[in-house]
């Protein structure tokens, strides 16, 4: 995730052509949770979603090998892609979440690009379903789950009810490494192609960027030899 | 990086030319007036020097007790034909396999890895691409959109001394001319042949290093074995380990490009050096800076020799001017690696020569945005090594087909890769092989090579670079390559030698004196950290380094004792350092393996021949966009 951040010249936002784009690091450790649940036989079948140009096919196909069944490709570009922000993507969640009849949908807590962390809880509010967030452990219990949160105060443990909609901090698992043979296996599993579209979404957004700058560059700081320098300094600059 | 001087034709001007070098060069030399004195380290440590290297190619792991009772059988699946490595030469072979293919429509499983998460991400190069083996590869590769997007339109040649430059004249039939050249972002374009490869049904798995080869019982080579995961700093298995995968070929290509890991083991296994010298090399590093539009002039090239070098170090600069929509330009430094100096830094030296006024008025008020470095190929004819052994060849700049004086060597990379791919293509498809060997060998692809434009290009040029090695050092070389080449085209009868290995050159530190290199300024040189943070590289900070000492003793016994620790300053990515012990006396090396650029200098460079370069988790390493 080592990137050089560089801003458009045209300051409408940041470049991404030829970047190395990967999957959200919140979002490998959702679908190993996801393939940990399959494995030990809570769930019957993981499907990977993911929304935006073709490039996303790759890192569905990573999450192919890391386990998951099947993949579905909602295809969202150019305008419409530098438009997309948490708003769409929990409506289509939560139309593709109706439409297979899914009973957990599970997705990193936030994405390490906006660090939004609203996607996974609009999907909830769509579907008017439980919502366990910052999940650092999850137990099926019937037809319940038990998530502990991880919280400002501590650890909140709560039970909700499926369907369920998790996300997941970085506690919860450590991902496994997608091999060679799962990446040589994956290309034979379907990816299922749709637009917004087909799925009733309007992908029309509610926020405008106006500008993008680079954050100002850090000043030097000043040392000081003296108490009385300081007091100098902070009263010459107005700040006492 | 050179040319010639035409008025070094007759014997007399000859001598006069001679007179008025030897009292420019004595000025040039005066330059780096030695400060009288040099620092000398005492190293004599009385504590336990902490481990370096856990790295199981030195420590096995069947005798490791760590390793008792894990799983260490691999997946294994057949290709017809295995790549190693995702460059111009890589691509082009599996380009060529597969277009044969769908001419005589037969059936041909290709396989390609490549150790960088994304084909592109560790290419870099100047570069000016001269399109001939691409013409021969794709004759419609602009309707293809291939990335060419600035044709040289300008093509300048300087001397620089400390504020000064001496321009010279680039005529026609000089190897340096980039007529009819474009200049291209190295990176974009094999990301291009990638996207070719792919439509053509290569299969390429980009994040896989090939980290074993592997042999049949008869000795050929019957594929390779990607990277192991999971393996702890210490050398202890993760709980996420997992093993490699073997992949297995009739024919295996080793395409990893300059003083590739696995081109090592194979020289030593097939003993494949033996009637040729040893390769010499040089580094080259590089940056990307947006300037000033005004300043911007697409389409030029300009290259330079002189300052800061002084005339016994080869090496020289480049600064290309894009033509991609914003005003870019790409610049660098090359240093030959045959440099005798311990105290020399590659990198400051680049930093410096951006000081100079011809360069700095280009790149006042730009900004840097982009930085790597990597070694490269400066043997050409004499250092080329056998290319063929049972079960496999060597294509690219890993036997090295870089002609230096052009300083180009990604059209005869990409012609060697198609002359393997036309010499596999028959026996691979053929019903029965008829080989000797489980793997197959396949000498028609060297022959292949002697026939081709590749041979001719690399003995015309063979004699200008071991012609430095003389008292003028590059002004002799100059005037060589003015008569020999530049008039007779390169048909001397001789053959001159290089100097011999590059890590032999190296003179004790105290027979030499420091460099004072200038501060960074911060607008025009930066330090070394801020350069690595740019080049984007990374490595997951679990594994055991990838740069393997074969005795973990010898950096402080002889790498510091007796060269003062040259690693420090030839590492463009600040690798090495040495630190105080924590207790008792003395220093220890330490190894910041997640800095590498994966450039190779180290393993070319170090004295003593102890470090070993090895390829780390595929993915990791620098994330270059278009370098």
């Amino acid at each position: 995730y080592i990137v050089t951040i560089r801003v458009k010249p045209d300051h409408s936002g940041v470049v991404t052509d030829g970047v190395k784009h990967s999957m959200n690091p919140f979002c490998e450790i959702a679908v190993e949770e996801a393939v940990k649940l399959k494995e030990k036989k809570f769930i019957k079948e993981v499907v990977a979603v993911s929304c935006g140009p073709t490039q996303v096919t790759e890192t569905i196909r990573t999450a192919l090998a890391m386990g998951c069944d099947r993949g579905i490709h909602v295809e969202v570009s150019g305008k419409d892609y530098e438009a997309m922000g948490p708003l769409q993507i929990a409506k289509i969640f939560a139309a593709l979440a109706k439409k297979e009849e899914a009973s957990l949908v599970i997705l990193g807590k936030q994405a390490i690009d906006d660090d939004c962390n609203q996607t996974g809880q609009m999907t909830a509010a769509l579907l008017d379903w439980p919502q366990g967030t910052f999940a650092s452990e999850v137990t099926i219990d019937g037809e319940k789950v038990k998530v502990v949160r991880e919280i400002d105060g501590g650890l909140e443990t709560i039970k909700i009810s499926m369907p369920a909609v998790l996300t997941a901090d970085l506690r919860l698992n450590t991902p496994r490494y997608a091999t060679l043979p799962n990446i040589m296996k994956a290309k034979k599993k379907k990816i299922a192609n749709m637009k917004p579209a087909d799925l009733g979404v309007d992908m029309v957004s509610r926020v405008e960027v106006l500008r993008v700058d680079e954050p100002p560059t850090r000043l030097a700081g000043v040392k000081v030899e003296t108490v009385d320098d300081l007091v100098a300094k902070l009263k010459a600059n107005g700040t006492i | 990086i050179f040319l010639a001087s035409p008025s070094a034709l007759t014997g007399s001007a000859l001598f006069f030319a001679a007179q008025r070098c030897i009292r420019a060069l004595k000025t040039v030399q005066a330059e780096h007036a030695p400060p009288q004195h040099y620092t000398w380290r005492r190293n004599c440590s009385s504590a336990v020097m902490p481990r370096i290297t856990s790295h199981y190619t030195i420590f096995p792991r069947d005798k490791d007790p760590r390793w008792e009772g894990v799983e260490m059988e691999r997946f294994a699946d057949e290709a017809d034909v295995v790549i190693v490595g995702g460059g111009p030469a890589g691509l082009s072979a599996a380009i060529r396999l597969k277009q044969l293919a769908k001419e005589q429509e037969k059936e041909l499983r290709v396989c390609l890895v490549e150790k960088a998460s994304q084909i592109g991400a560790h290419t870099l190069s100047g570069a000016c691409l001269e399109p001939s083996a691409l013409n021969e590869l794709f004759p419609d590769w602009k309707e293809r959109g291939a990335p060419l997007n600035t044709p040289v339109t300008e093509d300048l040649f300087s001397i620089l001394t400390e504020k000064y430059r001496i321009p010279v004249p680039m005529l026609p039939g000089l190897p340096m001319n980039n007529h009819g050249n474009y200049i291209v972002r190295l990176g974009h374009f094999v990301h291009w042949l990638g996207e070719q490869a792919e439509e053509l049904g290569v299969e390429i798995y980009p994040g896989y290093a090939a980290a074993e080869v592997l042999f049949h019982e008869d000795g050929s080579v019957k594929g390779i074995a990607t990277n192991d995961v999971g393996i702890a700093k210490d050398g202890s298995p993760k709980d996420v380990f997992e093993r490699g995968m073997e992949l297995h070929a009739k024919v295996t290509l080793f395409g990893e490009g300059c003083h590739g890991h696995l081109a090592k083991q194979l020289y030593r296994q097939f003993n494949l050096r033996e009637n040729c010298e040893p390769q010499t090399y040089a580094i080259g590093l590089k940056e990307l800076w947006v300037i000033d539009e005004k300043k911007w002039r697409p389409g030029r090239v300009e290259h330079s020799v002189g300052w800061p070098l002084n005339r016994n170090t080869y090496g020289g600069s480049f600064l290309y001017h894009l033509n991609e929509g914003e005003p870019l330009v790409a610049l660098g430094f090359v240093v030959g690696l045959d440099y005798t100096n311990p105290y020399l830094s590659p990198f400051r030296e680049f930093q410096r020569w951006k000081h100079h006024p011809f360069v700095a008025k280009t790149l006042e008020g730009g900004d840097r945005i982009a930085y790597g470095a990597r070694a490269l190929n400066e043997g050409g004819y004499q250092c080329l090594p056998k290319v063929t052994f049972p079960g496999g060849m060597l294509i690219g700049c890993s036997p090295g087909f870089m002609n230096v004086p052009k300083i180009k060597g990604t059209h005869t990379a990409m012609k060697s890769g198609m002359l393997a791919a036309e010499a596999i293509f028959p026996k691979v498809t053929a019903e029965d092989p008829a080989s000797e060997t489980a793997g197959l060998h396949i000498p028609e692809y060297e022959d292949n090579l002697k026939k081709s434009w590749i041979w001719k290009e690399l003995y015309a040029v063979r004699n200008i670079r071991p012609s430095f090695h003389n008292y003028f050092g590059l002004y002799g070389g100059m005037v060589y390559t003015g008569v020999f080449y530049w008039i007779l085209r390169g048909k001397e009868p001789w053959t001159l030698k290089h100097a011999g290995l590059d890590s032999a050159q190296l003179k004790p530190a105290k027979e030499c004196t420091p460099i004072e290199y200038p501060k960074p300024d911060g607008k025009l040189s930066f330090d070394l950290l801020s350069s690595v943070a740019l080049s984007g590289t990374n490595h997951e900070g679990d594994q055991p380094p990838h740069l393997t000492l074969k005795d973990d003793s010898i950096p402080v016994a002889n790498n510091l004792a007796i060269y003062d620790g040259p690693e420090q300053r030839f590492c463009p990515a600040g690798v090495y350092e040495y630190v105080p012990l924590e207790t008792g006396e003395g220093m220890r090396l330490q190894i910041n393996a997640q800095n590498c650029v994966h450039c190779k200098t180290c393993d070319i460079k170090d004295p003593s021949q102890n470090i070993n370069w090895v390829v780390p988790e595929g993915s990791g390493g620098p994330a270059y966009n278009g370098l």
